[in-house]
């Protein structure tokens, strides 16, 4: 029951009090580009959710089985012990984060073809939003077990799921109000991402 | 001559304001709001983003005509990463403060997509002198924004400036006059709310609209 209510508290934080989006502004590119569309949104969302909780784990293995300092212990070689890769870390996990998508792309399009047909072309731009890798190095960075990496990314995804189909459905509503010239479109939209960020401060009062 | 001339200008300069890669061209906003709540932060982080882009651009263009077009993406990311973790590790070893407050935000300019942007619709089709002023030109861009932004929001959060005091103490509530802190620009809201602002006001003198 401890262990559970651990990973809950760690999800809310993760999704409302520190959404990846709203408060570590990452991701924030395919966020205002995709966002005019709810449907759209609610795919790169989805998708975004998906990989999240599956490169962020997969990533933790990577560090802690091969790129941490003494990681390599379990291979058996002597002076293992010494060996430290962490400075490979960036590259690794980008090539992870590519590969994995492409394992995902493949094994959905095998089996649920029709999920597969509704992210389309979602899941290759994925490699490069930086809510995925951000995610991955705050794992590092935050030192969580693996259970607690699990939750974190997929939680992350949640963040930003909500996050990008507030503001589509936002977006939608203001279609036909007279915008100023300048403010149109990308403009309206920073200060729109403002006041959903403002709104979602309101959760910090949530003692878990 | 005076032809070529003008187009190099064009190519520099281009990015600083009419094509200006955040405000314009909405490439690498993430990074452009996270390390924008002091002025330090700002700088350094367009200084590594400055070495990144103006690396990657000459490489990638020298490389042009040898990367397979199927695979550029992938070579691409690994020169990029290559810089950047460069830049981290010196980051780290000279500056290990502010290296500290950039937290995860200098690995992010991996997935930066005004790097890997101007890689792919610049360099690739561009010599190398001509690429590594189209970065440099782009890296001073994105900075300058970053720059104004960072300023506005340490000078209205913190009253400072480059950890200068700016607003003199005697204004202050505490010490009998009226001033306060905006608590907000120091928040994420704040960051949104002023790079937002900052859009309108460039388009406006620019006469650029979105539809």
């Amino acid at each position: 029951m401890e262990a559970l209510s651990h990973y809950l508290s760690l999800a809310v934080e993760t999704i409302f009090i520190q959404n990846i989006l709203l408060a570590y502004f990452l991701g924030m590119c395919s966020f205002l580009a995709i966002s005019k569309k709810v449907e759209t949104s609610i795919g790169l969302g989805l998708a975004v959710i998906f990989v999240n909780g599956i490169t962020v784990p997969a990533n933790w293995m990577i560090k802690n089985y091969l790129l941490q300092k003494g990681a390599l212990v379990w291979t058996g070689i002597a002076g293992m012990e010494q060996v430290d890769l962490s400075f490979l870390t960036f590259i690794v996990f980008i090539a992870t984060i590519a590969a994995m998508v492409q394992l995902v792309e493949m094994t959905l399009d095998r089996v649920s073809p029709t999920l597969y047909q509704s992210l389309g072309i979602f899941l290759p731009l994925i490699a490069v939003n930086c809510a995925i890798l951000g995610s991955s190095l705050f794992m590092v960075e935050r030192d969580y077990d693996l259970m607690e990496a699990a939750v974190f990314g997929t939680s992350a995804g949640i963040g930003f799921f909500l996050a990008i189909v507030t503001l589509a459905t936002m977006r939608y509503k203001l279609k036909y109000s007279n915008i100023p010239k300048g403010l149109r479109g990308l403009g309206i939209a920073m200060l729109l991402t403002g006041l959903i960020s403002m709104a979602y401060m309101s959760f910090s009062g949530i003692n878990l | 001559m005076t032809m070529v001339k003008a187009k190099t200008f064009d190519t520099f300069l281009g990015p600083l304001s009419r094509s200006n890669p955040i405000t314009t061209q909405v490439l690498g906003i993430c990074s452009a709001l996270a390390v924008t709540v002091k002025m330090d932060t700002a700088l350094v982080m367009t200084g590594a983003l400055v070495f990144v882009l103006v690396g990657s651009n000459t490489i990638v263009a020298a490389l042009r005509d040898l990367i397979p077009s199927r695979v550029r993406i992938i070579v691409m990311l690994t020169i990029i990463a290559t810089l950047v973790i460069v830049i981290d590790e010196l980051l780290k070893a000279y500056v290990y403060d502010i290296s500290k407050q950039l937290s995860i935000f200098v690995g992010l300019i991996i997935t930066n997509c005004i790097v890997l942007g101007r890689a792919e619709a610049f360099a690739l089709k561009n010599s190398v002198p001509a690429s590594a002023l189209d970065g440099l030109g782009n890296a001073l861009g994105y900075g300058l924004i970053l720059v104004l932004v960072a300023a506005a929001r340490e000078l209205f959060g913190s009253g400072t400036l480059l950890g200068f005091q700016i607003i003199p103490d005697f204004l202050y509530a505490e010490n009998g006059g009226w001033y306060v802190n905006n608590g907000l620009m120091i928040l994420a809201p704040g960051a949104f709310i002023i790079l937002g602002l900052l859009i309108w006001l460039q388009r406006t003198i620019n006469g650029y609209t979105e539809e």
